[in-house]
């Protein structure tokens, strides 16, 4: 149902903000496919400042009759982020970034994109600053791969999952660390 | 809100050749004024990241006045110059207009509230 599918997201998102433990209220965060804009309440609910980005406009559209708090900008993680380097103390991502493995054009190269994405992020993250992404791998392959881009863009950190023991409630974070 | 100053200023421009350090320019032509809970351990903390200049462009164009001219001129005891900055940076909004980049002349439309910075295939 659409309720429970809120909650899901809603507690994904907290958890997310946990893993990225910031050192205090009144950070600046960016919202990785923010969607319509559930996970940019949960940030507001929490006591921060955030820019949300996402490919669907329909979603902003969305976000922005719910008169969420934080700007949101319509852009192609696969592209980049246009920001200046060193913008965010953090960034949380839900349920986005498996996106970025769909190869919908012959000219989309997931593995090019999700390079793009991997060095934008880690610019435009502040030293030291964290990115928790949460996503859905479809595959061992993909998950290798996903996670091997951002090591290569210099992230350290690695993958935490949460009820490993459950396959339906395991769920995948990607914890990020720049510099 | 729609586009605050202080998201113009964290942002720059996604096209390959732009250099990633210039402000966007802003061509405002529907604009709102918002209000926003005034914060000023969040301003505090956010002064030493603004690009200041480019911060003080976009303000004028939104007809914003009367700002301190370098971040050293602030007073952060001071509350209503403080909360004349939260007012410009948090709280004047462009709902309608575009972002301009001064590098290579592409414009980023802004429209119900939503800047447009998708890069056509050719720009990749």
């Amino acid at each position: 149902t659409n309720s429970r599918m809120r909650e899901i997201q809603t507690t994904l998102s907290e958890r997310a903000l946990e893993l990225l433990a910031l050192p205090s209220e009144n950070c600046m965060l960016l919202d990785i496919g923010c969607g319509s804009g559930l996970s940019g309440e949960v940030i507001t609910e929490a006591g921060h400042c955030w820019i949300g980005c996402d490919i669907s406009h329909d979603m902003l559209k969305v976000a922005k009759s719910m008169e969420v708090e934080g700007d949101v900008l319509l852009s192609d993680m696969g592209q980049g982020l246009p920001f200046r380097p060193a913008s965010f103390d953090g960034a949380i991502s839900i349920s986005a970034i498996q996106w970025l493995c769909n190869a919908d054009t012959a000219a989309a190269n997931p593995y090019r994109r999700l390079l793009t994405f991997f060095t934008a992020l880690h610019h435009a993250l502040v030293r030291g600053g964290r990115a928790v992404l949460q996503w859905y791998p479809e595959n061992p392959a993909q998950m290798e791969l996903v996670t091997s881009c951002a090591m290569r863009c210099g992230f350290g950190g690695g993958l935490l999952v949460d009820y490993p023991h459950s396959t339906r409630a395991k769920k995948y974070f990607l914890v990020l660390f720049a510099g | 809100a729609n586009m605050i100053l202080l998201t113009h200023n964290m942002m720059v421009s996604p096209m390959k050749e732009a250099s990633k350090s210039v402000p966007l320019k802003i061509e405002a032509e529907e604009v709102q004024e918002l209000e926003k809970e005034f914060n000023l351990d969040f301003l505090v903390n956010i002064i030493d990241r603004l690009d200041w200049a480019g911060f003080l462009e976009a303000a004028a164009i939104l007809n914003q006045q009367g700002l301190p001219s370098s971040t050293e001129e602030i007073d952060k005891t001071n509350e209503e110059s403080m909360r004349k900055l939260h007012h410009a940076l948090m709280e004047v909004d462009v709902v309608t207009g575009a972002l301009v980049c001064t590098e290579t002349g592409r414009r980023f439309p802004i429209a119900g509230g939503i800047p447009n910075m998708l890069l056509n295939q050719d720009e990749l």
